[in-house]
């Protein structure tokens, strides 16, 4: 299959999707005509739509390429989550407890939250390359295990906020927001006042968080495709076998994957604390950052590049999504539904596939007729 | 062919997730919009945590409160749903877009969000249940709070009458202050009847660190009963429906918070320390229809104020009247003044010292 037929058949699926979505919520008595268009207006109606998109987007982008690059090194990364949670709690840990020049704290936040989900998501590499435990099985259950190992550490008494659910801010010269303080300042305030375009685009908490994710999309496409690493990941990841046969030592790379893998993923999280959230809240249930990482890393097909647009896709209809709750009152389980098929129809090209070769077919059997 | 196998199963975990993230609901939210009125028609929005509006207490509660306006006042309700605490701040942002006039923020744990919000749009007016910001409310924030301590105490001073075993148990969500106001208050109702009694119960106590995990209140619970208590309070959100299921599985005596939550077991849920915020909420949104917006106020929502907060009204269907007697006269001292509620440990000691 060449490149543009790929992209041709994501944008059909992504049309199925919209379709078989507007049915459901035709069924459930709304009019999608009015619900597509809410959503279409609530991402590019106004700059602030679009800076919430990417700022919504970013962490999905980067547990997108998470998955993406596990997948291409043969190994199926479900533990982006629990990767995920681990990296924002270093990262909050790091923000908070160290007191560190501005830059640096923040560098020295998301490196610490990298590591700690390198660490992470190499435990299940290791599990896999020395006891043949599937890793599949693994990063469930570390995901759970990250879950409330985190909100264990949220609910340390120095680090626990009082009266919050959630634990205490990192400090300001750990924040990635841009323009943080200039914003809300005076001078800030008066400039932006001028600048409607400005105010708007800057009024969510933009982030580097989107530039750092297209640097590591722009470096694990590199590293798969230009280096001896990836050279050799990837031959992993095609036949163990004859990787093994070649010379490469396939447990060290499946150990390797696995924490490239985690690392992205803790980055995500570590992003989102540094440059929106701020801190670590105490969490009921996965919040589903690894899950939709899956999604966007198949709407992609594994492609770390690709999965810049995933990620905006995906962050865009969960954003635009939750408009259509208070402007037309479809409840969030039908938004919910539509937003599923829409990915169910994605993660499926091969359903494109059949029903292209289905309409080949059928034209070449009314040519027969035709020539007879 | 296991590429395949890939694909399929990736493509069920999806679903799965995206099925899974939230709570169980149906009833779309409002139909029949008649728009008949559009000039004057108030439109009021509330952003929920993650409990979502069929949570069965808190933001239900509140969604509850609003309904009602809807239909009595006439204003435009309108909700949106947080998944993660990420989404508090684009939701608020969501509700500003579509020209609300008062936009509500449920819970403490949206704090945060609602005060950003406030600093943000000056001229938009917001409202928060359970948190002040004391002398630092924004001009365009009213905050919403509830003298929880007050029904509780009330429910510990029945539990004190009502326990056989003389071993009383209570269950909390999050510490915090909110929380906090429950466990004392409903401590010192129970040592207030002991004293009255002329006995000693003892009190067992434990926090869920959870406001929705159902198992872990159940686990909780059993072990309280196990333990020799024949009467549990909650006050810990859905964590409490695992402790009336254990109380209805032992055949033991709950104590319901926030809703009247007899209905859950019938049989076993004794009474329950209500705090109505739907009623919170709708007088907020009156006194808006009436052009009066307590701005920059605190109100605080106590047993003199009208219902807010009270034990439940089915509590005559176990309780005898007697104690219901006298549980009214303590109500009156309560508004009287002549008896202070503690709310937090520090109160608490004292309230002990003084009995």
């Amino acid at each position: 299959m060449n490149k543009g037929n790929k992209i041709v058949i994501t944008f059909i699926s992504i049309l199925f999707g919209l379709i078989v979505g507007a049915l459901a919520l035709l069924i459930a008595g709304f009019n999608p005509l009015e619900a597509y268009q809410i959503m279409f207006q609530g991402i590019f109606g106004s700059p602030k739509y679009i800076s919430w998109t990417i700022v919504r987007s970013t962490p999905l982008i980067l547990t997108g390429i998470s998955v993406a690059f596990a997948f291409k090194t043969g190994l199926f990364n479900i533990g982006a989550e629990g990767q995920y949670i681990i990296g924002s709690l270093v990262a909050t840990l790091v923000g908070y407890f160290f007191e560190l020049p501005i830059v640096i704290h923040a560098i020295v936040a998301m490196l610490a939250g990298c590591l700690a989900a390198a660490i992470w998501g190499g435990i299940a590499g290791l599990l896999k390359a020395r006891f043949g435990i599937n890793e599949v099985i693994t990063t469930i259950m570390l995901n759970w295990t990250a879950l409330y190992f985190s909100n264990y550490v949220v609910f340390w008494e120095p680090f626990k906020r009082p009266n919050r659910d959630a634990s205490q801010q990192i400090l300001d010269t750990a924040s990635i927001e841009i323009l943080e303080n200039w914003k809300v300042s005076d001078a800030g305030r008066e400039f932006l006042s001028n600048n409607q375009f400005l105010k708007d685009f800057l009024n969510p908490p933009v982030n580097f968080g989107f530039i750092i994710a297209i640097l590591v999309a722009i470096l694990v496409w590199y590293i798969l495709k230009h280096t001896t690493l990836g050279y050799q990941l990837k031959a992993v990841g095609f036949n163990r076998d004859a990787a093994e046969y070649g010379g490469i030592d396939i447990k060290k790379n499946m150990v390797v994957a696995m924490m490239i893998a985690g690392a992205i993923a803790g980055l995500a999280g570590a992003t989102q604390v540094l440059g929106v959230s701020k801190e670590t809240a105490i969490l009921t249930a996965a919040e589903g950052y690894g899950f939709d990482g899956m999604a966007v890393a198949l709407i992609a097909s594994s492609n770390p590049i690709a999965c810049i647009p995933a990620g905006l896709l995906f962050g865009g209809l969960k954003y635009a999504g939750s408009k259509l709750q208070p402007s037309i009152g479809a409840p969030l389980e039908v938004i919910n539904i539509t937003i599923g098929v829409i990915v169910f129809f994605i993660a499926m090209p091969k359903l494109i596939h059949i029903l292209q070769s289905a309409i080949s077919k059928r034209k070449r059997g009314v040519k027969v007729e035709n020539t007879k | 062919m296991k590429k395949k196998l890939l694909a399929l199963l990736l493509a069920g975990v999806l679903v799965f997730s995206l099925a899974a993230c939230s709570g169980s609901s149906d009833q779309p939210a409002d139909e029949n919009g008649d728009e008949t009125s559009t000039e004057e028609q108030l439109k009021i929005g509330m952003v929920t945590d993650e409990g979502g509006v069929h949570d069965q207490s808190f933001n239900q509660s509140a969604w509850e409160g609003l309904q009602k306006a809807e239909e009595e006042l006439g204003i435009k309700a309108s909700y949106v749903e947080s998944k993660q605490d990420g989404d508090f701040a684009p939701n608020f942002e969501t509700m500003l877009e579509a020209d609300n006039d008062l936009i509500w923020g449920i819970g403490f744990k949206l704090a945060d969000a609602v005060l950003d919000a406030a600093k943000n749009n000056p001229d938009q007016r917001y409202a928060i249940v359970d948190h002040t910001y004391g002398d630092k409310t924004p001009e365009n924030v009213v905050c919403v709070m509830f003298k929880q301590e007050q029904p509780s105490f009330l429910v510990g001073y029945i539990a004190a009458h009502m326990t056989e075993a003389n071993n009383v148990g209570f269950v909390g969500g999050i510490e915090g202050d909110i929380i906090w106001a429950f466990d004392y208050g409903y401590q010192a109702g129970v040592q207030y009847a002991a004293k009255e009694l002329g006995k000693e119960i003892k009190v067992q106590r434990q926090y869920a660190e959870s406001f929705s995990d159902v198992a872990k209140g159940k686990a909780i619970a059993q072990q309280m009963y196990q333990q020799g208590a024949d009467i549990v309070f909650h006050a810990a959100g859905d964590v409490g429906t695992g402790v009336i299921e254990a109380a209805k599985e032992q055949g033991k005596w709950a104590i319901g918070v926030d809703r009247d939550q007899n209905y859950l077991a019938p049989d076993n849920v004794l009474t329950s320390a209500m705090k109505r915020v739907d009623v919170g909420v709708f007088n907020v949104v009156k006194e808006l229809v009436n052009g009066n917006f307590l701005g920059g106020q605190t109100i605080t929502y106590g047993l003199a104020d009208g219902g807010a907060v009270d034990i439940a009204p089915t509590s005559n269907k176990h309780v005898p009247q007697e104690i219901l007697d006298k549980v009214e006269e303590l109500k009156q001292k309560i508004i009287n003044g002549e008896l202070e509620v503690p709310y937090n440990e520090e109160t608490y000691k004292a309230f002990v010292d003084s009995l």
